[in-house]
């Protein structure tokens, strides 16, 4: 939105437009976004205890912690997408709306990472030197992250649509979307991992980016299908 | 020749009665396939220079593999068809096959952890092969949960058919990323060793248990179809009446 | 009869029984156990069906007798 009155009716319009809303909401209730966060502090901080606080095998193992904490957190945070527009009826406007619905679906999850994603690359170098990571180690964390966690959420979406308003849906959405997230944990944890041994991660980090691509073209569909079914 | 109206089979009414014919040739040619699979597979074929008799395993490992990832495209094939076409047999179908889809995964894993035990001494490496099979296990347990959690059939459908669509086009990209993984970690993981090179007659068990786990698997399709129909028709003119009829 | 002399030399599969007959016994119970499952629900449902079927009919008489 412009100004009063003069309200922007295009693609690029009504996407900016979800995107303020979603972060504004967002603002109001910090806790939440808090949470996940911390999750992913907590979960990562975890393991040292579990395992021993060797700094040898802990390197080895971080950069596959620090992923699978990113998929928790993410999933978790993920039940929080449309749920609340569910609720008190927004969705259905939404869907009523003469924007296509995968627009729209893209504003929400573009605004889903920035609140819940981008923390999660932001604070990961930092987790990292727990971890006693090298820098190069460190760089490409937080870049596979960046590139790897979007994919993450719009994967994720097309879960939260299915799971809406139904009984158990925050487990349920763990089980259907946990499985496709695998080829970006393999590749995200691998291009540390690479980065780390010398190799080089270009290989892993193109990957990363061509499931980006796919996934922003193929998952908003999948997800405004499946917010359609749900709100039959 | 005459003409038939293929279409009228899609409406659960005028399938009913033809399931009830279907079921028992489907039945038979199992049995038919199954008994020489298992006298070429015990009896014709010689053992294994290597393996020796533990490479029978295989005569059931690699069907209920193929079939495990046959049964999800098939599935996945007929949930676009009841999204787009709107027909309820379609999504009847694809519903009807997941949880035999779900069981032949299961026993691919199973038989080759029995296989790999002997062979490998373990009974489970991060294997590509065995690591994909795991997989799309958690798919088939996903798309059966959503449809369990879901009471309106109609709805429990079209999302379990949008999940089956997003899991086919994921199941190449899984089984590459976990073959690239694999090949990256090959210093840690044990060697696999290779197929045997294969007599005729061990290629002949094979392939008939394969033809008998299909036919077996269409068999248990359409008795769950039909189960299925009458569930949801219970109130139709129609189901009275042949439920009257089979009494 | 080519490849074993006897039934007990066929049981014992080269030393390797439990892993082969583990196998194709598991498989063979998976399935028939599906199989009776699926009878086992037909029949609960074609009994349901019936019997509620009787119920209509009765009900409809005894509307008809009444009226």
């Amino acid at each position: 939105m412009n100004r009063a009155g003069s309200v922007d009716f295009s693609l690029w319009g009504a996407f900016r437009c979800i995107v303020a809303r979603d972060l504004t909401l967002a603002m109001r209730r910090r806790a939440d976004v808090l949470t996940t966060l911390f999750f992913f502090v907590i979960v990562v901080s975890l393991f040292p205890l579990g395992i021993g606080p060797e700094m040898a095998t802990l390197r080895i193992m971080a950069p596959g912690v620090v992923w699978v904490a990113a998929l928790l957190a993410s999933m978790l945070s993920l039940e929080r997408m449309f749920s609340a527009d569910y609720r008190d009826g927004t969705l259905e406007q939404m869907l009523l709306t003469p924007q296509p619905l995968p627009v729209l679906v893209l504003g929400k999850v573009f605004a889903h990472w920035l609140v819940s994603g981008l923390p999660l690359v932001l604070i990961a170098p930092l987790l990292g030197v727990q971890y006693d990571l090298p820098p190069e180690g460190l760089l490409i964390l937080a870049v596979s992250l960046l590139v790897g966690t979007p994919v993450l959420s719009l994967i994720g979406a097309i879960g939260a649509g299915l799971t809406l308003g139904v009984r158990g849906g925050g487990v349920l959405v763990s089980l259907l979307v946990l499985p496709l997230y695998i080829p970006v944990l393999i590749f995200g944890a691998g291009g540390v991992d690479a980065a780390m041994s010398g190799l080089g991660a270009q290989a892993h980090l193109s990957l990363l980016g061509a499931f980006l691509l796919g996934a922003l073209i193929l998952a908003p569909w999948a997800a405004g299908a499946a917010l359609r079914i749900s709100m039959e | 020749m005459p003409k038939i109206n293929w279409f009228k089979y899609s409406s659960p009414q005028a399938f009913y009665p033809l399931i009830g014919k279907m079921i028992p040739w489907f039945t038979v040619l199992a049995v038919a396939f199954t008994l020489p699979g298992l006298y070429f597979g015990f009896f014709v074929a010689p053992p294994d220079y290597q393996q020796g008799e533990s490479y029978r395993i295989m005569f059931i490992h690699v069907p209920a593999a193929w079939m495990s990832m046959f049964i999800y495209v098939v599935m996945a094939g007929y949930a676009g068809m009841g999204l787009v076409l709107n027909s309820r047999l379609s999504s009847m179908m694809a519903s009807a096959l997941a949880p035999t889809g779900a069981m032949f995964t299961f026993l691919a894993l199973w038989t080759g952890a029995l296989w790999g035990k002997p062979m490998w001494g373990t009974w489970w490496v991060w294997d590509a092969r065995l690591t994909s099979e795991l997989i799309l296990l958690f798919l088939y347990i996903g798309f059966l949960s959503l449809q369990a959690a879901i009471d309106e059939p109609r709805r429990a459908a079209r999302a379990s058919a949008v999940l089956a669509l997003v899991g086919v086009v994921n199941i190449p990209i899984i089984y590459f990323s976990v073959k690239w993984w694999n090949t990256l970690h090959q210093g840690a993981s044990i060697t696999v060793t290779k197929a045997p090179t294969m007599a005729a007659s061990m290629f002949t068990a094979m392939i008939l248990l394969t033809f008998a786990f299909w036919m077996y698997t269409i068999a248990v399709a359409l008795m769950r179809v039909r189960c299925e129909i009458l569930e949801r028709e219970r109130n139709s003119e129609w189901v009275a009446q042949a439920v009257g009829r089979s009494r | 009869m080519s490849n074993w002399s006897s039934l007990s030399e066929f049981l014992a599969m080269g030393g390797y029984a439990p892993f082969v007959w583990g196998s194709y016994g598991v498989t063979a119970l998976c399935m028939v156990v599906e199989v009776v499952l699926l009878l086992r629900r037909k029949r609960t449902l074609l009994q349901r069906l019936s019997r509620t079927n009787r119920v209509t009919a009765e009900v409809s008489k005894s509307n008809e007798v009444q009226t």
